[in-house]
């Protein structure tokens, strides 16, 4: 196959009178890792479940591994493995069964069945878990465990909707090692993330998604670079002469105001720049209260194209609601 | 490719987990023979009294009441059993586990036959039991029969409660699929199964009832499979409780077909909702 392993163009969905998913077009190639950035309630689970054919296709077009995700759902759902947000393991079943059980479901052969799981439970480390009942695991061995089943029918496209939310920081570096290492192996990864290391730390493009709306697309370098080489934060006796001296500089590439103090972005080096930023001030008697310099991070680049911290849940409301609410 | 068993799939693992919840297990089994043992054995021993009085009618053979109502606990069972066989479904959409099927290229009216190929089985189980346990109490059930004619037997009585599980079966999955609470199929079953059972002939004759009653159990699937067990454990003529019960092969036939009818309505029915369900 050749271009874009995911092709969606105009995809709009709606519960009722509320859009979840306002229009969006995006491509992701072939054995990258692929990021959907935004807080609660954006709009990342409805898409996702859209491209995996959850749920039905009201508005736009979407191909997956080459199929259309309205006209071919069956043929897309023999080529994509999913991992969804909660722990969907029967509490009941061993690990094995619940590798064999997948199995079964996408039909494949006895004998590659058994093969596959022995191979996928030793990748995540549970070959000494085979026979315990999932509810006997832990958080970050129920999620291998998932990863380890949705990667068992070798898909072409693998979906990873919040693969650590609830996990703790060190079970988490580690499930970014398996999905890194899955990735290797040449399977596409489609995630869905509200934490912005996960997504700088994974995925090879980011796409920032607010309100149901594609915010920016690039990859982590090339977004953070957006904002300037270095961010520079002052708090001074008076900010308006500072934001003045500021403009005046050709290194300072733009200006943002917050509650106390101000916040340059420069397009050059910062380490090199501040003193000489720091003079400049003094020499018009601007006293300097508070001084800091940082490299721009995921935070502030999602600041930066949403005019929202991520933190801020405001808007979490409907998709959480609706996807819990099961069928209609 | 011969032709695609993905229905297997649902079944074995229902089956491992009717296998691994032994509570559950163990009371489907003993439920039905503590129905036998206590109900059956008391009301029998009245219903025995009462008809003390009425006058045999001469040249039909008697079975007493522990017998007939026999029975009828084998439908009843088959009825709960299979009404409440849909609820993993439930279960599955609740827990978010319906998802992985549903992204699944399983089609969905596999999920449907599936359920319902191990509520069945679970059926031929408990009636097995019961039959069993019916008998050791004194319940005269093929009586007089030579072996080939008991096997016939049972397995024209298996034939009629697979049928009827399945209608059962499809109904119970229709239910679960549409709804969003464990609670709410618990009502609806409850709804369902006061008129099913008690406007029936599965405990007692229903010459008797008022009109309106016996319109009811006319259109009654529990009707047509108490018939149905009555003729394959006792014979086509006999009395009991001073009522005198006659079957030929062509009324048994049409009790039969009625069945089929009923469990192709329903599934109709299943796959009307199952293709309505979504599952996010």
């Amino acid at each position: 196959m050749s271009g874009p392993i995911i092709i969606v163009r105009n995809l709009y969905h709606r519960y009722g009178d509320f859009t979840a998913v306002d229009g969006i077009s995006f491509d992701v190639e072939e054995g990258e890792i692929f990021s959907f950035l935004g807080p609660n309630g954006a709009g990342k689970s409805t898409a996702i479940n859209v491209l995996i054919t959850l749920l039905k296709l009201q508005e736009g077009t979407a191909t997956v591994a080459g199929y259309d995700v309205a006209r071919e759902p069956q043929k897309v759902r023999e080529s994509i493995g999913v991992v969804f947000q909660e722990v969907t393991l029967d509490r009941d079943m061993t690990c094995r069964e619940i590798l064999e059980f997948h199995g079964r479901l996408y039909r494949m052969p006895p004998a590659e069945r058994r093969k596959r799981t022995d191979e996928l439970l030793s990748l995540v480390q549970l070959e000494n878990k085979r026979d315990v009942r999932t509810k006997h695991l832990s958080g970050g061995m129920k999620r291998r465990l998932e990863i380890a089943r949705g990667l068992m029918t070798r898909p072409k496209v693998l979906f990873l909707d919040e693969p650590t939310i609830g996990l703790d920081p060190q079970t988490r570096t580690r499930m970014w090692d398996y999905i890194k290492s899955v990735n290797e192996e040449g399977t596409t990864i489609f995630l869905t993330t509200h934490y912005m290391d996960e997504a700088d730390n994974l995925s090879d493009r980011i796409s920032i998604i607010d309100r149901g709306r594609i915010v920016t697309t690039g990859r982590s370098y090339d977004l953070k670079n957006t904002l300037g080489e270095d961010l520079v934060y002052m708090e001074t006796d008076h900010a308006e002469r500072t934001r003045a001296a500021l403009g005046e500089m050709a290194e300072v590439r733009e200006i943002q105001e917050k509650s106390r103090g101000i916040v340059a972005m420069l397009s050059g080096d910062g380490t090199k720049l501040l003193p000489k930023i720091m003079e400049n001030l003094s020499a018009r008697g601007i006293r300097i209260s508070v001084v800091n310099l940082k490299k721009p991070s995921m935070d502030d680049v999602f600041l930066h194209f949403t005019g929202r911290e991520l933190r801020d849940e405001r808007s979490e409301k409907p998709s959480q609601a609706v996807s819990n609410a099961g069928s209609r | 490719m011969t032709m695609y068993l993905g229905f297997l799939t649902i079944f074995w693992r229902d089956m491992i987990r009717f296998y691994r919840f032994k509570t559950l297990l163990i009371s489907s089994l003993v439920q039905p023979a503590l129905w036998m043992a206590f109900f059956g054995i008391a009301m029998s021993a009245n219903f025995n009294r009462l008809t003390t009085q009425i006058p045999p009618i001469p040249g039909v053979p008697t079975v007493d009441y522990l017998t007939y109502m026999a029975a009828g606990v084998i439908a009843m069972t088959t009825l709960f059993t299979s009404l409440f066989g849909g609820i993993v479904i439930l279960f599955d959409k609740n827990w978010g586990l319906m998802r992985e099927i549903f992204a699944s290229p399983l089609p969905r009216n596999h999920i449907i036959f599936g359920i319902a190929l191990s509520g069945m089985t679970k059926s031929f189980i408990q009636a097995g039991i019961i039959m069993v346990f019916a008998i050791i109490i004194g319940a005269q059930f093929f009586a007089g029969y030579t072996i080939m004619q008991t096997i016939l037997s049972i397995a024209g009585i298996l034939l009629f409660v697979g049928i009827f599980s399945l209608g059962f079966l499809f109904l119970s999955a229709a239910i679960s699929v549409s709804l969003e609470s464990p609670e709410g199929l618990q009502g609806i079953i409850t709804l369902l199964t006061m008129p099913i059972f008690f406007a029936s002939n599965a405990l007692y004759p229903v010459n008797a009832f008022p009109p309106f009653l016996q319109a009811i159990s006319l259109v009654n699937p529990l009707t047509y499979l108490v018939t149905g067990i009555r003729y394959f454990a006792i014979g086509d003529n006999f009395q009991a409780i001073g009522i005198h019960y006659t079957a030929t092969p062509a009324s048994i036939a049409l009790a039969f077909f009625f069945l089929i009818l009923f469990a192709l309505l329903m599934f109709a029915l299943a796959w009307w909702r199952f293709g309505k369900a979504s599952v996010t």
